[in-house]
């Protein structure tokens, strides 16, 4: 074999020699880097960091710790501050939304989702989805309620759109910034290990509210048992998750601290989830009866009246 | 390559022994072909008659429509982008969808400025949502895009209001449903012709999903109109 490619390396120019060479280079570069794994390996001869890992998190941390301190932030007045927290690909939004419901004790959501990439992207429109569909269903839900009545007419209620709206855009973006504020707060007299910004937590609530899309689509169905197991397994799946990702975060302080925490991240959460059931779709159906039930007894007394 | 170099050589071999001498005086005139073109153009755009101005905007509005009901790879709706076709489309589906008059105590429906605002505000969040994500797409093409697309859920509109005069009853609602949905697919497939060229491969689903969900409230409220008597 050696002597094959001496006698190319006679035979033609420079340039076979430098590929004779680069071949050998290659083979070296092989040999010692076989106990690396192997994306990590295409990574590197790519050129390209992908901010997702799936097989070595604590191997990469530090890689993303480098990238984390050299990330350059442009100045917030200009429109590429903004383009940095949209820096996300579908597989990814399509995996934080994967993960946001499935409570894993050993996998923080922060850690293996995020991994200092937080975007805006999925909080921003799985509000406006969750939004719509509470708009959406809790107006179908009382059509299907009312359908026999005759006379009930359908009117498509506009308000509610703006007042889901309201509630569900200021949990998703008030709640994260005083239980920032808090963090902070206590982060200030008992150092904790993990320590997360605000648009980290922001993005944990975002994607935590993805699974109440299904639950309220299912809400449709006016069986009274079926909305609140939905309620329930939603809101098992999404709590946890939360109080799984805040859990590092609050352990090295007192007791009584950490508890009142996760206690008050699970209640506004309880409080999101029962309150739009109750206001969008139970008072709903009593107040459109009463507005039903008015001219049908006008109707009656006014054939009262006829008959005498 | 040795003889290449050979031949090169006695070109530019005395190019350094070259010299001008500084007083050799240099005139002539110079004649620019007067640009009559455009000044006729501005003439003439001013003193048409008001009805050619009007009906060659009009003919620019009536060719996008074409365009987007067939929707192929044309560059004409992102090259002449103009925002008077989303203005009377917006307005039409507005003065369509409006909710009862005021003397009916069940006036929750959708007023004309609330349809107005959703269409324009949902317009600029889309657009700006795909700028966002690294769109070469501008403000005010994407805007143009958005608008023109929904025609096909104004035609969608009328059908069903013209639908609604003859029978509201199940039947008539199935027919809805079904133009509805044919007209929603139709405005989002046709705007995702347009506007998912421009973005980067993994990040289509990103950009479609916000149109998808646009067309699907506006559908929805299309849908979900009763005519109040």
């Amino acid at each position: 074999m050696m002597a094959n490619t001496d006698f190319h390396l006679q035979f033609q120019e420079f340039e076979d020699e430098s590929n004779a060479m680069g071949s050998k280079s290659q083979e070296t570069t092989i040999n010692i880097e076989k106990h690396i794994s192997k994306p990590q390996k295409q990574r590197r001869v790519a050129g390209v960091t992908l901010p997702e890992e799936e097989n070595d998190p604590l191997e990469t941390d530090d890689k993303t710790k480098l990238l984390s301190g050299q990330k350059e932030r442009a100045p917030f007045w200009t429109f590429e501050y903004y383009q940095a927290f949209f820096d996300v690909e579908t597989h990814q939004v399509k995996d934080r939304i994967i993960g946001s419901v499935l409570p894993w004790p050993g996998k923080n959501f922060v850690r293996v989702y995020i991994r200092n990439n937080p975007d805006l992207y999925g909080p921003f429109w799985i509000c406006a989805t969750l939004v719509f569909a509470i708009g959406i269903s809790g107006n179908m839900s009382s059509f299907f309620v009312h359908h026999g009545q005759p006379q009930y007419k359908y009117v498509p209620d506009f308000r509610k759109v703006t007042m889901a709206a309201t509630a569900i855009y200021s949990y998703a973006w008030l709640v994260p910034l005083v239980l920032w504020g808090f963090l902070a707060w206590r982060n200030s007299k008992v150092t904790n290990i993990v320590t997360y910004s605000f648009l980290e937590i922001v993005c944990v609530y975002g994607y935590s509210l993805a699974i109440y899309v299904p639950a309220v689509v299912l809400w449709i169905i006016p069986s009274e048992g079926l909305r609140w197991c939905s309620i329930v397994v939603a809101l098992c799946l999404s709590g946890s998750v939360l109080v799984l990702t805040f859990w590092p975060a609050v352990r090295d302080d007192r007791p009584r601290i950490f508890i009142a925490i996760t206690f008050t991240i699970v209640a506004l959460h309880v409080l999101l989830a029962v309150g739009c059931k109750a206001y969008f779709f139970s008072t709903y159906d009593t107040t459109n009866t009463i507005k039903v039930v008015e001219p049908v007894e006008v109707n009656k007394t006014l054939s009262a009246i006829k008959a005498h | 390559m040795a003889e290449v170099e050979e031949l090169n050589k006695p070109l530019f071999a005395g190019l350094s022994d070259v010299s001008i001498a500084e007083d050799i005086p240099v005139e002539g005139d110079i004649t620019v072909p007067l640009s009559s073109h455009g000044v006729d153009d501005e003439v003439s755009t001013l003193d048409e008659p008001v009805k050619d101005t009007i009906l060659r905007d009009l003919r620019a509005v009536g060719q996008k429509f074409v365009h987007v009901m067939y929707p192929k790879e044309s560059s004409a709706l992102l090259r002449d982008w103009d925002l008077w076709g989303p203005l009377l489309l917006c307005v039409s589906l507005a003065l369509m969808l409006q909710g009862s008059a005021a003397d009916n105590q069940n006036d929750s429906g959708p007023q004309f400025a609330e349809v107005f605002v959703i269409i324009w505000f949902g317009s600029i969040i889309i657009t700006l949502n795909s700028k966002l994500l690294g769109g070469t797409i501008s403000f005010f093409q994407s805007l143009c895009v958005l608008g023109y697309c929904i025609l096909p859920l104004t035609v969608a509109m009328l059908v069903c209001r013209l639908v609604l005069l003859g029978s509201a009853g199940s039947v008539s609602f199935i027919i809805r449903l079904v133009v509805v949905t044919a007209s929603f697919c139709w405005s989002t497939f046709a705007s995702t012709a347009f506007l998912a060229d421009s973005q980067p491969p993994n990040r289509k689903a990103l950009v479609v999903y916000p149109v998808f969900l646009f067309y699907f409230v506006i559908g929805w409220m299309i849908l979900t109109f009763s005519p109040s008597h």
